[in-house]
């Protein structure tokens, strides 16, 4: 019985203390930003590994999503005789939850796992213990850049997710299934608000791109420098980020709507 | 046995060095000095924390007790901005290379120039030509670091420890898996560089051949403290006869080569079910 209360405490001391060392590990990276921004060409180099290189996936996702939305929102909608009001249903969806939600999903499996396999191969290969030997600080010149390139990343990646979705959207309800197409736009127009919805989101979004990045980069920065750590480092960049994504739009929408 | 006579100045005072690694005690009570100018090899068994003991003169890990003095300066008491300004005079050369891999040979022996000068770019490609001309890779200079062999990375990382002029390097096992000819280069750079820039070298490794060859001082360390230390000629006529064993690599003698176990006729016959 003592040996189970044992376990069970030391295990929840591993928890808080890996909690405690990646606010550490933030706060670092917060106060290595003024470095990180002397240096704004690796801002740049990240911001393409990142951003650009991501677009692909969320672009056709993006469509999909909103030609999916359009299709099950058709179907439900014309049963009360309100197919009119589909581009309201899209576009809300996917300003207010889909957009952000889904791009921080994805751009936690596609950039995030790629950023902890990257450092986490870096600490490997003592690239960074050699960059401390040069007295060049990681936190300036790998982690920060990663979490300012994240940071802006993503909020643009869940906006053209929103955009491509409402056309996609407009492709199944409008060119497909014959909803009129000003009634799409209008009905839209009127009950999308700036503030209340496209804010909102764009919130979300930089919130989950701060977490997002924030958990990648810890894990590599604290995985096991060998390739089984770096494999299960990446896995739980995965696993955590997308987690938080979850929980997190949960607690944002109680608290925005 | 753990005092060693000082012979010049001294660039590397160790004293009392503590150091513990979760319930592991890897040095108690290490003390040592690393002679200014000469090539200093560090050996010992694997497991004993040679590169531990690296890590703990750069500043990367701190002691638990004791001080570790770098030209005066106690190490694991400067802050940030001072370690860093030490740093710049030390050169460390990773078993790896610990080259950028994002980087070309060109850039990685650029990048401290870059980081730290604020040296025109036609200065930065002189100096940097000239390393790399030192180290026999000009030729390379374009490539990445994954087109390099093993040899070739650790003589581009030693063309970048060089690059911004340091009072000492350190070599993290640097003939561990070289064939006989990269072998033989970097022992031949280790000790040119060493003498034309006037260096301190430091050294470790357990290829005991080798390191002795071009060492003008060697520390022998085990189970957290300095066995014997002096010349490789003092060493090698040693009393000692761990220091015997150790540098003949005899296989038997006060390391036995039977881990501690039950005897092993009861062993094999009466206690068969155990296993």
């Amino acid at each position: 019985m003592t040996n189970w209360f044992q376990r069970f405490g030391a295990a929840w001391i591993t928890v808080f203390e890996r909690l405690g060392r990646a606010h550490l590990f933030m706060l670092q990276m917060l106060l290595a930003l003024p470095g990180t921004f002397r240096r704004f060409g690796l801002i740049v180099k990240q911001l393409f590994a990142t951003g650009v290189m991501t677009l692909a996936i969320i672009l056709v996702a993006g469509l999909f999503v909103g030609m999916v939305l359009a299709l099950q929102g058709y179907n439900t909608l014309v049963g009360f005789g309100a197919e009119e009001s589909l581009g309201a249903l899209v576009a809300l969806t996917l300003v207010r939850e889909l957009g952000p939600v889904v791009t921080g999903l994805l751009f936690a499996g596609r950039a995030g796992s790629a950023m902890t396999a990257e450092i986490g191969l870096m600490k490997a290969t003592e690239q960074l213990s050699g960059l401390e030997m040069m007295a060049v600080d990681p936190f300036q010149r790998v982690f920060s850049p990663r979490m300012i390139a994240g940071f802006i990343a993503l909020p643009a990646l869940a906006a053209m997710f929103s955009a491509v979705g409402v056309l996609g959207g407009h492709l199944v309800g409008v060119e497909l299934l014959g909803v009129d197409a000003g009634a799409y736009w209008s009905q839209m127009q009127s009950a999308v608000g700036f503030e209340h919805d496209v804010l909102n989101g764009l919130i979300k979004s930089v919130v989950f791109g701060f977490v997002v990045c924030w958990i990648a980069i810890f894990e590599g920065a604290d995985c096991i420098p060998t390739s089984e750590g770096v494999s299960s480092a990446t896995t739980r960049t995965v696993v955590y980020s997308s987690l938080a994504v979850l929980g997190l739009d949960f607690l944002l929408t109680a608290l925005m709507f | 046995m753990n005092t060693i006579t000082e012979n010049g100045s001294t660039l590397v005072r160790i004293k009392d060095l503590h150091f513990q690694r979760g319930p592991k005690r890897i040095f108690r009570g290490l003390n040592a000095n690393i002679p200014r100018g000469q090539i200093t090899t560090i050996m010992g068994p694997s497991g004993t924390g040679k590169t531990t003991l690296l890590k703990l003169i750069g500043g990367q890990i701190k002691p638990s007790q004791g001080s570790i003095e770098v030209d005066g300066l106690n190490v694991a008491s400067l802050g940030r901005s001072d370690l860093f300004a030490l740093r710049k005079r030390m050169g460390m050369l990773f078993q790896s290379g610990a080259l950028l891999t994002d980087l070309t040979v060109f850039d990685n022996v650029a990048f401290p120039l870059r980081e730290h000068t604020k040296l025109p770019e036609s200065l930065v490609r002189h100096l940097v030509l000239m390393r790399l001309h030192a180290v026999g890779l000009r030729g390379a200079k374009n490539l990445f670091p994954a087109e390099l062999s093993g040899g070739m990375a650790r003589r581009v990382a030693l063309a970048r420890a060089l690059v911004l002029d340091p009072m000492m390097i350190m070599y993290d096992e640097p003939f561990t898996g070289q064939d006989p000819i990269s072998m033989g280069m970097l022992l031949e750079l280790i000790k040119t560089v060493n003498n034309a820039l006037q260096l301190t070298s430091i050294i470790v490794s357990h290829d005991i051949q080798e390191a002795m060859s071009i060492s003008d001082y060697v520390i022998i360390v085990s189970d957290g403290v300095v066995v014997e230390a002096g010349s490789p000629a003092q060493l090698k006529g040693s009393t000692s006869e761990w220091v015997q064993q150790f540098l003949n690599g005899l296989a038997d003698g006060p390391v036995p080569f039977q881990l501690a176990a039950p005897d092993y006729a009861d062993e094999l016959f009466n206690s068969a079910g155990d296993a």
